[in-house]
């Protein structure tokens, strides 16, 4: 009898061998994986898993949460975490890392061929002390101002270069009795992070990437001029009630999703919106008969310093392994695959880190034109607040909102900033 | 596969370890001397509850006390030093300070509309289907009833359509009306969120105490009112006191509630512009900044809060028990 399984054993070994590169032999069994996907989003990582389902025949045993770090960490704690999770960001990976939860995957994927399929920021922010610990599925390209082309045209306006060109033509809207800016920071319990995004693509553009990056490892205080002259200029649009739909009340109590669709109401509620590229998903959804790039488009945020004209802000999913099974394994090369990311490329809302990911595969002119200028970006940072500890990125949100309400209240709120960092970043 | 043969197996084993058990204690007590057997057969009867709730209740109870002497990874003892902290902390500060806003106000209101109701609704044919009605969001998890009420108090800017309801209101029948953020502005913010708290509770007090007032004795009524004493004193002198220990009961269970509250806040305003509530600040405390210690302060410090109302409870229970 061990003799026929044996014979059987080698034949499949064979059979293994002899299938071409890159296609797992069929595992069968199952893979939990943790994320915070729903809805159109959690379509089109099904449709991205789909072919690997039918070519291993791993069950990938899919749990959504918005509240993924209080899922994630419980589990944790409990010796019961997924076997796959999908985190927003390399801070969370850190912090896991570090306490020995995750699974380096240094030897589950093609080292080689990641370093010739990513950029080395990609590689670099899912390294944690020199060990790969996660993989990027799928990125988006911040700081990008979006418009209604028809309108913003049609009224004469132009595309800016600089940050001065963009708040000579905040005032030139305002003096022609319109409202220039639609800002919305409501988003539940994780309230204020869009005003995140202004601070850093604030400091990124202004002061350049050396000090953006000793700003989110805190070398440099909250309290430095760099940091305080961001949130100056972001006062600048949102401290002043006529630059803003809705005034300051407005922008606290409207919902991001929902910010950018005065946009488009006749006449328009406001001309310009500031937001990463996810946000065409919502405009479309909302307006469906919109073109891209026709009817609406994005500039990138002008530049404060000219020296940084060719720096992004992006940010982006990362997946790692908290169970090491042969499931788990096989699904995290599938995901770093080109032909993986391709699929949610296709349908619409992400960019892939994977350079082998055709720049055609895009759906559209506007996603296609994001994903060349991530690609060609000279300096790409990774969103800031998502590589703080999460009690500084918590403490972020308040701070913005609490300035928004008072922006007078500035020093108060950077003190207190600093004061939470200095304990953890301990 | 594995998961329902798991459940089945707690569906089957659990009934039968608890026959098991019942009868091998009472085959344990026949055989021991008539005296002992009386005095050990409530201890062994109490026994499985006393151990569990030993196991999931005390335990925990015990071991965060224990957490919040130490650091953020529950490794190192720090003595006082969590309870220091959160003492000079100012957000903590508004937060017991809106503990209270909301003590004083859930449970004051809901105490006071839930009796006035229930007397009111003594009188009008029509009281079970308005009961139902009023007992209704009880059904709701407070997460639900959050998100109804982020709705109510939902804001667009002037010159557009008014979504939310409050706003909408006023809009149309105050001319002149300017749309308001209502959930952004301190403090009448807090006392927004302790409305949706009345809405989903009252009813709860409602039913409990038109349940109390069928108990009221007619005879007593009666004799007042032919002693001449006009409605309202009869319902302040005669029935309120008969109804006192309900009163207790359901005011207890207020206090309770509104030192806990978390859910909607969390889904409301998540603590921002001055909302900030004990039992939030515990959450993020433990899943933000993940400090052990200073979540488990928190803890205790609510527990610590809840006390004297459960004590005063405890003691009414036994007193009536000893009746």
């Amino acid at each position: 009898m061990w003799r026929i399984a044996s014979v059987t054993a080698a034949v499949a070994l064979a059979l293994a061998a002899c299938a071409p590169r890159g296609q797992p032999e069929r595992l069968g069994g199952t893979v939990s994986v943790l994320a915070v996907w729903g809805g159109e989003e959690l379509e089109s990582f099904r449709a991205m898993l789909q072919p690997f389902e039918e070519r291993t025949g791993v069950t990938v045993e899919y749990e959504g949460t918005r509240d993924l770090n209080a899922v994630l960490t419980t589990r944790v704690q409990a010796g019961n975490p997924p076997d796959v999770a999908v985190l927003p960001g390399p801070g969370q990976l850190a912090e896991f890392a570090r306490q020995g939860h995750l699974v380096p995957l240094d030897d589950v994927v093609d080292a080689e061929r990641m370093r010739q399929e990513y950029a080395q920021t990609w590689l670099d922010l899912g390294t944690v002390d020199g060990r790969l610990y996660g993989v990027f599925v799928k990125t988006s390209l911040k700081g990008l101002v979006w418009y209604n082309r028809p309108a913003f045209e049609a009224a004469g306006y132009t595309v800016p270069q600089t940050w001065d060109d963009l708040m000579r033509l905040t005032e030139r809207i305002a003096a022609d009795g319109r409202t220039p800016w639609c800002v919305g920071l409501e988003s539940g319990s994780a309230s204020g992070w869009p005003a995140t995004d202004w601070i850093e693509v604030l400091l990124l553009k202004a002061a350049g990437p050396e000090v953006y990056d000793r700003w989110y490892r805190h070398e440099i205080s909250w309290e430095d001029s760099a940091v305080r002259q961001a949130w100056e200029r972001f006062a600048q649009v949102v401290g002043e009630p006529r630059y803003v739909y809705g005034g300051r009340q407005g922008v606290l109590a409207t919902n991001f999703a929902q910010a950018a669709f005065p946009l488009f109401s006749d006449p328009p509620g406001c001309y310009l919106h500031h937001q990463a590229t996810f946000i065409q998903d919502f405009i479309q959804q909302q307006f469906p008969n919109l073109r891209p790039g026709e009817d609406f488009d994005f500039f990138p945020f002008p530049a404060v310093d000219a020296r940084y004209q060719n720096a992004v802000v992006a940010a982006g999913d990362l997946v790692g392994v908290f169970r090491d099974t042969p499931q788990a394994r096989a699904l995290v090369r599938y995901l770093a695959s080109a032909e993986a990311q391709a699929v949610w490329v296709r349908r619409g809302g992400a960019l892939s880190p994977n350079r082998q990911v055709s720049l055609d595969g895009y759906p559209d002119p506007l996603n296609r034109r994001a994903a060349e200028v991530l690609r060609s970006a000279e300096v790409a940072r990774f969103d800031a607040s998502d590589l703080m500890p999460e009690a500084v990125n918590s403490a972020f949100w308040r701070a913005t909102l609490d300035f928004v309400q008072e922006p007078r209240r500035l020093g108060a709120l950077l003190a207190r900033l600093e004061r939470v960092a200095r304990e953890a970043y301990r | 596969m594995e998961r329902w043969l798991l459940v089945g197996l707690a569906a089957a084993g659990a009934p039968a370890v608890c026959a098991a058990y019942v009868v091998a204690a009472e085959a344990g007590l026949r055989r021991m001397p008539p005296r002992w057997r009386q005095a050990a057969r409530p201890w062994v009867w109490l026994l499985p509850a006393a151990a569990l709730l030993g196991v999931f209740l005390v335990y925990p109870t015990l071991g965060t006390l224990v957490y919040s002497f130490r650091d953020a990874s529950g490794e190192r003892w720090v003595g006082l030093q969590n309870y220091l902290q959160l003492l000079s902390d100012r957000e903590v500060q508004v937060a017991v300070r809106n503990n209270l806003i909301w003590l004083a106000g859930l449970a004051g209101v809901v105490v006071l509309l839930g009796f006035v109701l229930a007397v009111l609704l003594e009188r009008v044919p029509y009281a079970p289907v308005a009961k139902a009605i009023l007992f209704l969001p009880m059904a709701l998890s407070f997460t639900a009833a959050a998100v109804i009420w982020r709705f109510v108090y939902e804001y667009r800017p002037a010159g557009t359509a008014q979504v939310g309801l409050l706003n909408a209101l006023l809009t149309h029948t105050l001319p002149g009306f300017q749309p308001r953020a209502w959930l952004v502005h301190a403090p009448g913010n807090t006392l927004l969120l302790v409305a949706a708290g009345v809405w989903v509770w009252t009813g709860f007090a409602t039913v409990v105490f038109s349940a109390a007032l069928k108990t009221v004795p007619q005879e007593v009524v009666e004799a007042a009112r032919v002693d001449g004493a006009g409605e309202l004193r009869v319902l302040w002198n005669v029935v309120a006191p008969l109804l006192a220990p309900v009163t207790a009961v359901v005011a207890t269970t207020m206090v309770i509630t509104s030192l806990k509250v978390f859910d909607l806040v969390y889904v409301m305003t998540n603590g921002n512009y001055g909302t900030e509530v004990l039992a939030n600040r515990m959450y993020k405390e433990l899943f933000n900044v993940r400090h052990l210690g200073r979540a488990s302060a928190l803890a205790v410090v609510l527990l610590l809060c809840t006390l004297p109302a459960m004590a005063a409870n405890l003691r009414r229970f036994l007193g009536e028990a000893g009746r």
